[in-house]
């Protein structure tokens, strides 16, 4: 067996953020505390936020956190504060066919993991250009070619607004 | 671009003989120390600059006893909290009640990153830098709604949203004026658009072009919004003591409440820093090109007396009640800075000089500041008269009132 | 340096992840996680197959990469009104109880 490779601090750091980010996954859907559960789930949106800048995506690295964390998960912990029935594990946090479920995830992540070992992807990083003209093509992609669905998202955006208030209201 | 400060340490800890590598490390680690351990230690200088502001403000004078001029008053009432018992409630969560004050802190810390405090001096010059400032914000909301849940006291669960109404609320003006400023500069780094914001006069960099110049009815709006963010006076309805037991951090004692404490007037010094930063040209000033160190000067005098303005008004005016203030930010704020974003896109398409797109940019921001107070006092005097009470919006959506 | 195959199995661990959470939780809010971890799954997949393409003009991955933050943020907002909306009627969000419907 040839010597081990001494992993590089690109890889060290890319080890620890993924780490962090699926176990933090993995309380999200284990915990019988639902605000662990929350928590976990911050956690795991911070994580993945670490990847996105390992990917050389800031921008979305930042939205990410300021959309997914800052708004959902601050939504979805609202939610189990306003809805505080099963809190404390009283009852148990999964349903019935739980054992089906974990089988069936199990064995669609060992799907999935032959899938991608079996491929020849490619492993090497191109180099970016600077992350300045990343963004300013991200802005053009959104206002030339995507600017029909662009529109359609903020239609959509004002429309889910409108109709989040008027089924939470309290008459 | 000018070199950045680790460029130089580097070079430096290189010419002492060590590895590349480690002199990287150590440049990034010894310099990333000296950040957190100034940011930590301003609240001494801070809380002073409060007390001392607002005991004038209110005829008095202050702490005068311990040590000169009252300045180390904050290091005894530092060791005062430091000796407190530390009282966790029965059925806490130990998690969210132990990390919240953890988060708080990490979360104004984490700021300190991309503020520029002279040429070449700036934690890291992200590409992104203004949104990742308030993208933090949402760990400030993160904290501030573990602490209201995991206290298991309603009243604190209770301010808890609250708080987190009024945060979310006020980061929408605040976006949006950020945003007057990116659509101007063309950047969203932070150092450039400090560069951005020079002036130069035959060749000589008089450093006086300030954004705030251009556009105040933008730097008006985000001011108010990094007074909501910091939770002070008029919006500090959830932290004061007379209301709703002084909010979300009732239910800590000892050096938990010392760090929510701290990280509270750090917080107001930051924005009063991006404040400086964004619209009153940060290190920009006179002779700054010849000495790069006076850049820091001018930066620290101008956050600072953004700070004591800030404290100035939280000993003058009266608080707010919460619906009327997230009538305020949804109702006037918003639609104001929607106003003024759609007039300055329209400007900065018009195919004429760029000195008469400032000029009409200048006069919008104005003109719609003057017509939306105009009407506004109006209406509220209007209002007032005709219920014979302060005034009070029709809708109550957002502010959580406590359930009977 | 990091090979692409390391960000698909993030992503896919994160994927069976959400699933088992959004198939075997009794919670409507839990489920409502779940769904968000297998979206953030997706989402990473796009990014690093962008990352990792030959063009870079062609922003498409982190396009619909935002496109799908945003579509998250319209989703859990309805989602979490509804189930609010279904707490106040019901007094419960089990998805086991709420069985109105069923046969």
């Amino acid at each position: 067996m040839p010597e081990l490779p001494i992993p590089s601090v690109g890889q060290l750091v890319f080890a620890a953020v993924a780490l962090f980010t699926a176990i933090s996954g993995l309380i999200v859907v284990a915990s019988p505390n639902l605000f662990h559960n929350a928590l976990a789930l911050v956690a795991t949106l911070f994580g993945v936020a670490g990847l996105y800048i390992l990917l050389e995506a800031e921008f979305l690295a930042v939205s990410q956190v300021l959309v997914y964390v800052g708004a959902i998960a601050t939504l979805i912990t609202f939610a189990i504060m306003l809805t505080r029935s099963m809190m404390y594990g009283r009852t148990s946090p999964v349903n019935r066919q739980w054992g089906k479920a974990a089988i069936f995830a199990v064995l669609f992540f060992a799907v999935l993991l032959g899938f991608v070992q079996g491929i020849p992807w490619v492993s090497n990083m191109a180099e970016l250009p600077s992350s300045q003209e990343t963004i300013v093509a991200l802005g053009m992609e959104f206002v030339t070619t995507y600017v029909v669905a662009f529109e359609v998202l903020g239609l959509l955006l004002l429309v889910a607004l409108v109709g989040a208030v008027m089924l939470a209201r309290d008459n | 671009m000018r070199e950045h400060w680790s460029e130089a340490f580097i070079g430096l800890l290189i010419s002492f003989g060590l590895p590349e590598l480690l002199a990287t490390i150590l440049a990034y680690a010894i310099g990333g120390f000296l950040l957190v351990f100034i940011a930590l230690n301003s609240a001494l200088i801070l809380i002073w600059i409060t007390r001392k502001v607002i005991s004038r403000m209110q005829d008095r004078i202050g702490p005068n006893r311990v040590g000169p001029f009252g300045l180390l008053q904050t290091g005894a009432d530092a060791a005062k909290l430091m000796s407190k018992e530390d009282i966790t409630p029965t059925e806490a969560d130990k998690i969210a009640y132990n990390l919240s004050p953890i988060l708080a802190v990490f979360g104004m810390v984490m700021l300190w990153a991309v503020i520029p405090f002279a040429p070449g001096i700036i934690g890291a010059d992200l590409n992104v830098g203004v949104i990742y400032l308030v993208a933090l914000g949402s760990i400030a909301v993160m904290s501030a709604l573990m602490a209201g849940w995991g206290s298991n006291n309603k009243y604190a669960l209770l301010a808890g949203f609250r708080v987190v109404a009024q945060l979310l609320s006020y980061e929408i003006p605040m976006v949006l004026a950020i945003l007057t400023v990116v659509l101007l500069t063309g950047t969203m780094s932070m150092a450039s658009i400090v560069g951005f914001q020079s002036l130069t006069i035959a060749g000589f960099n008089l450093g006086f072009g300030w954004l705030g110049f251009l556009m105040p009815g933008a730097l008006l709006v985000f001011f108010i919004s990094t007074l909501a963010e910091s939770e002070l006076t008029p919006f500090d309805l959830l932290e004061a003591e007379s209301e709703l037991i002084a909010g979300f951090h009732i239910e800590y004692s000892g050096m938990k409440f010392a760090m929510f404490f701290l990280a509270q007037f750090v917080i107001s010094w930051v924005w009063a820093a991006v404040v400086a930063t964004l619209f009153l040209g940060g290190w920009q000033g006179p002779f700054v090109d010849q000495l790069p160190i006076l850049g820091l000067v001018y930066f620290f005098i101008k956050a600072y007396a953004i700070y004591v303005l800030q404290q100035w008004i939280r000993g003058t005016f009266p608080r707010i009640r919460i619906d009327q203030m997230m009538y305020f930010a949804w109702k006037v704020l918003v639609p104001l800075m929607v106003g003024l974003i759609v007039i300055q896109a329209i400007v900065q398409k018009l195919p004429v000089p760029v000195v008469i797109q400032y000029a009409l940019i200048f006069i919008s921001n104005i003109g719609v500041v003057g017509i939306v107070i105009n009407v506004l006092t109006g209406y509220f005097r209007n209002e007032t008269i005709r219920t014979k009470r302060s005034f009070q919006p029709r809708s109550l959506i957002g502010t959580m009132q406590p359930a009977e | 340096m990091i090979p692409l195959n390391w960000y698909l199995m993030v992503a896919g661990f994160l994927f069976a992840c959400g699933l088992y959470g959004a198939l075997a939780r009794r919670n409507a809010i839990a489920i409502l996680m779940g769904v968000e971890l297998m979206l953030n799954a997706a989402n990473i997949n796009l990014v690093a197959f962008w990352r990792y393409s030959d063009t870079f003009a062609d922003m498409s991955g982190q396009v619909f990469a935002l496109m799908v933050i945003a579509l998250a943020a319209a989703e859990a907002a309805v989602g979490l009104a509804l189930i609010i909306s279904v707490y106040r009627k019901r007094k419960t969000i089990n998805v086991e109880e709420l069985d109105a419907l069923a046969g």
